[in-house]
């Protein structure tokens, strides 16, 4: 089958089996390999990216569902002149990454929950984040980072 | 010490991972690939009667199907390390198949390996694969594997143990235990855990008949010993003729050192297709397939005089191995596990006694800490225990047992009962600075207070040793290890001045390129930006024995010093030359060769240029600038703390909340602080979680009940407090950096200090022991029937 959508500004159309996945067809048909699979049932939030505004884990949804939606990706987050956004600057500045494979679905996690609290307190963060798994960094710099993220604006 | 080294300098490779541009395994897409399923037992104990692909043979999509029979003629992976029998009978090393034949001894073991144009094909096609089963008895506890009647695991091994191992003196630790004028005595579960690295294992096969060359790409901690294992061990391939590939690997923690059969599998079935193959592991596979870490049964007692010196430990163990041996598997529960025993404390007399016993269960072997996180929870858990029981402070009872201060340089290294060294250590001081850090006797009021009001807050200890830096060859040989465990490194100076660092060590998570490249630029004096750290491959770094154990740094790290030391020893015969002087009068500074006592000097640039254009080089003098080093080092490493945890226990839910963590860690001089308190965070997320929310559980019939991340509990982020860390510098007397180690630390310390205090907590209500993890409803039960 046809699906048409926007990702990371782009207008893109394949056709794929009923099957495929979001996550797949992002990875697979588009190359865009930084969206990553950690799990395959929605628990560990390494897929995370925004769709139509919302940060949703895309093992989770058919490429189906998102017919004529726009999506986007850890790929389309910097500004096109490779500006970065607060809070990929903030994961770097506060060391809240080491292995970054959490860190994609991490940052779009945040990126949503300073759109919806742009001054959150700790505890907030850390529940805003329970949807996303980090084996590495025990979250402490994590909750810094989206803090000084949260500084710059 | 140089401008670099001690900066917390934000990592260079931060960049692509923060814009999606990491390089994964998964992400590598080959030409011509293919896609691989593995069809796995879904029992725990079968024979298998008969296997029937058939049908999966003509499936849509299919290219290969493969089976135990296709593979029967393959060796087996192996095992690194050898522990032989008390009674001198050579360790039990049965076959572990590539895919099993006849039949399945774990819930995982694989059948089958469909490959198939896609993914969603070679699964589709391994549901049709009819396998006929015979349902045999299953054993899953290892204490229980050992009884008369036991099911077998292996026909030929009839009390399912593969070896079993002493250490210490059993004669003085029987005199010190009957002297003692008190005893704490304790049975100690440290559960089965999985290192759940959120990289799922993923690796590519690529034979290329033109050149009959291998390669592959593999999610692995140590690519070297990969291939090296692989060819020589298993599919009997040339290793000069094998490429092994890991780019950025997602987190591992262990679990990703040992070589796996599904490697070798990848491997073998692209050169038989001629085509390269991908496997990915899944979630629920990963969970059955991943080797799995800790594992312990064990009883332990120590002996006290009546003033609270501990007279003797005596500690027996029966270790979970699971179905067959991995990688390091024997080592953990024995060299990486009993010579920890002495802790940080005088004890003048151990003795310990280990089963390494094989049940039907997937695989044990290191994870984080790797036995050392066994040995420190017991101690801890019974030198708290026995603070209670003879009415001492935790804290009062450690420090009149703590070893005295010694900086392995001017006093010597401390012998231990149990056959190591401690290479310098200061564990006073580091109890002393978390006690100042916590405003210990101020929590003691608040906790007595709080008591008054019918609130459980309890205060735990951990005082933790480790050993890493793994390991002097001569020392592992010794003991059984069937591998060096040196490391290597390669510097090459370009012609433009900028210099590759090629390194055996493996970053994945541990910000190798940022630290390795700050030892570099400072040791050259050049800008960091001129640097670059090259890792994970087998044809671009000479040789190495990659990451675990903490060593990177320590063994890694002096290896890249060695050979930058060489780098300078060339250079100056080069700056010589060109400044027309005597090697003797020349000084390194700032990047500079400068004639000492003159203005006259030649940077590192242009002695670098002149190396790759040597017009006028004298008889003798190379032209280049590029050397290799192997570092093996003389001593483990010594890394230390003490980390103090608080929490309150709602008696109500048996919710346990932490209000504050407290880890001052001594791991030596610290090139990078912020990554070295990045590395002790995570080890403190994942030692709590070991305490309150994870475990692996196996019921009688060998299913595992956690295996998905909904059933197998890792701490989310709000599950942590915010850590407090604060550390002290004993520097390690035996290496060039006098660095020690951080990776294992907080996994290793935090266990004991999160028990110990909920055990602190709920000490009033009559609770003495708990066992992790210690779960809203278990902790809850207790004081249920503690109420009762």
């Amino acid at each position: 089958m046809k699906v048409s959508m926007t990702v990371n500004g782009v207008a893109v159309s394949h056709d794929v089996e009923p099957r495929t996945l979001l996550v797949q067809y992002l990875r697979e048909n588009l190359g865009l390999t930084g969206t990553h699979v950690g799990c395959d049932t929605s628990s560990c939030g390494a897929c995370t990216l925004i769709l139509n505004g919302e940060a949703v884990k895309s093992c989770s949804l058919l490429a189906a569902q998102c017919e004529g939606a726009e999506v986007m990706t850890i790929e389309g987050l910097a500004a096109s002149d490779g500006t970065l956004h607060p809070i990929q600057e903030g994961f770097r500045e506060k060391h809240g990454l080491q292995c970054g494979y959490c860190t994609p679905g991490m940052i779009m996690s945040s990126v949503q929950l300073l759109q919806r609290n742009p001054n959150p307190s700790d505890q907030e963060i850390r529940h805003a984040l329970e949807g996303n798994f980090c084996r590495c960094t025990g979250y402490d710099n994590i909750v810094k980072a989206v803090q000084w993220a949260a500084s710059q604006s | 010490m140089g401008k670099m080294i001690g900066e917390s300098i934000k990592r260079v490779e931060d960049h692509r991972f923060i814009t999606g541009a990491g390089e994964y395994t998964d992400d590598i897409v080959l030409p011509r690939m293919t896609h691989a399923y593995i069809l796995r037992s879904h029992l725990a104990h079968a024979k298998i009667r008969s296997v029937d692909t058939t049908a999966a043979k003509s499936a849509d999509g299919v290219v290969a199907v493969f089976t135990g029979e296709d593979v029967a003629h393959i060796n087996g992976i192996p095992t690194g390390w050898q522990v032989n029998f008390t009674d001198g009978e050579v360790m039990r090393e049965p076959k572990h198949p590539l895919l099993v034949k006849d039949k399945a001894l774990h819930v995982g073991d694989g059948v089958a390996i469909v490959i198939a144009e896609s993914k969603e094909q070679a699964r589709d096609a391994a549901d049709l694969i009819e396998v006929d089963y015979e349902e045999l008895s299953v054993v899953v506890d290892a204490s229980k594997a050992l009884e008369a009647g036991a099911p077998m695991v292996h026909d030929e091994l009839p009390d399912n143990r593969a070896f079993d191992w002493q250490l210490g003196d059993k004669a003085a630790t029987d005199a010190g235990m009957a002297k003692a004028h008190h005893v704490t005595k304790m049975k100690i579960r440290n559960q089965r855990m999985i290192a759940n690295a959120i990289e799922p294992r993923s690796y590519i096969g690529d034979y290329s008949k033109a050149r009959d060359q291998y390669t592959l790409y593999t999610s692995s901690q140590n690519p070297h010993v990969i291939r090296l294992l692989m060819c020589a061990f298993v599919l009997g391939i040339p290793e000069h003729k094998t490429r092994v590939v890991s780019k950025d690997v997602g987190g591992g923690f262990g679990s990703k050192i040992f070589h796996y059969a599904e490697e070798a599998l990848v491997t073998w079935a692209s050169q038989q297709i001629a085509r390269p193959v991908k496997w990915t592991a899944e979630r629920s596979e990963a969970f059955v397939t991943d080797a799995h870490g800790r594992d312990h049964n064990t009883t332990a007692e120590m002996g006290f005089d009546k003033d609270g010196n501990i007279t003797a430990l005596r500690v027996h163990t029966d270790a979970n191995l699971g179905a067959y041996l991995s990688t390091f598997a024997p080592a953990i529960p024995t060299y990486l596990y009993g010579t920890l025993l002495q802790g940080q404390y005088v004890t003048p007399a151990i003795h310990v006694t280990v089963n390494g016993v094989f049940t039907h269960t997937t695989p044990v072997d290191a994870y984080r800490g790797a036995g050392r996180p066994e040995a420190t929870y017991l101690l801890e858990r019974l030198i708290d225990t026995a603070a209670a029981e003879m009415g001492m402070d935790p804290a009062e009872l450690r420090m009149k047992n703590f070893i005295p201060a010694f900086d392995g340089v001017d006093q010597p290294g401390y012998q231990t009962q149990v056959a190591l060294q401690y290479d310098s250590g200061n564990y006073e001081a580091t109890m002393r600075k978390a006690l100042d850090v916590l405003g210990y006797d101020d929590l003691r009021k608040e906790q007595e207070e709080a008591r008054k009001q019918g609130r459980y807050i309890g205060v735990g200890f951990s005082s933790y040793i480790e050993a890493c830096g793994i390991a002097p060859s001569a020392v592992v040989g010794s003991l059984g290890a069937r591998a060096g465990l040196y490391e290597s490194a390669n510097v090459r100076v370009q012609p433009t001045g900028k210099v590759s660092v090629h390194t055996g060590s493996h970053s994945h998570g541990q910000g190798h390129d940022t630290t390795f490249a700050q030892v570099a630029a400072d040791h050259l004096g050049i800008a960091l930006e001129d640097i670059e750290i090259i890792h994970g491959d087998t044809e671009q770094v000479p040789f190495g024995m990659g990451t675990y154990g903490s060593r990177s740094l320590a063994v890694g790290g002096s290896a890249i010093v060695k050979a930058l030391d060489k780098v300078k020893e060339k250079g100056a015969k080069v700056a010589a030359h060109l400044l027309e002087a005597s090697e003797q009068d020349l000084e390194y500074v700032d990047g500079k060769w400068t004639v000492k006592g003159t203005d006259k000097s030649i940077g590192f640039g242009e002695v670098a240029l002149a190396s790759y254009v040597p017009h006028n080089f004298p008889e003798g003098l190379e032209p280049g600038i590029e050397f290799n080093s192997f570092y093996d080092p003389t001593n483990f490493t010594y890394p230390f703390g003490t980390y103090i945890a608080v929490v309150e226990v709602d008696a109500e839910t048996g919710t346990t909340e932490i209000k504050r963590f407290v880890a001052v860690d001594d791991v030596g001089n610290v090139v990078n602080p912020m990554i070295v308190e990045g590395q002790v965070h995570g080890g403190l997320a994942q030692g709590i979680g070991q305490a309150l929310l994870e475990g692996a559980v196996y019921d009688e019939s060998g299913q595992l009940t956690t295996g998905t991340y909904l059933d197998y509990a890792m701490p989310r982020a709000d599950d942590l407090p915010s850590f407090e860390v604060d550390r002290n510098v004993t520097p390690c007397p035996h290496n060039p950096l006098g660095v020690k180690g951080c990776g294992e630390a907080g996994a290793i310390g935090s266990t004991p200090a999160i028990v110990n205090a909920v055990v602190d907590a709920l000490r009033p209500l009559g609770i003495k022991d708990l066992e992790m993890p210690l779960t809203p409803q278990k902790v809850w039960a207790a004081i249920q029937s503690a109420n009762a």
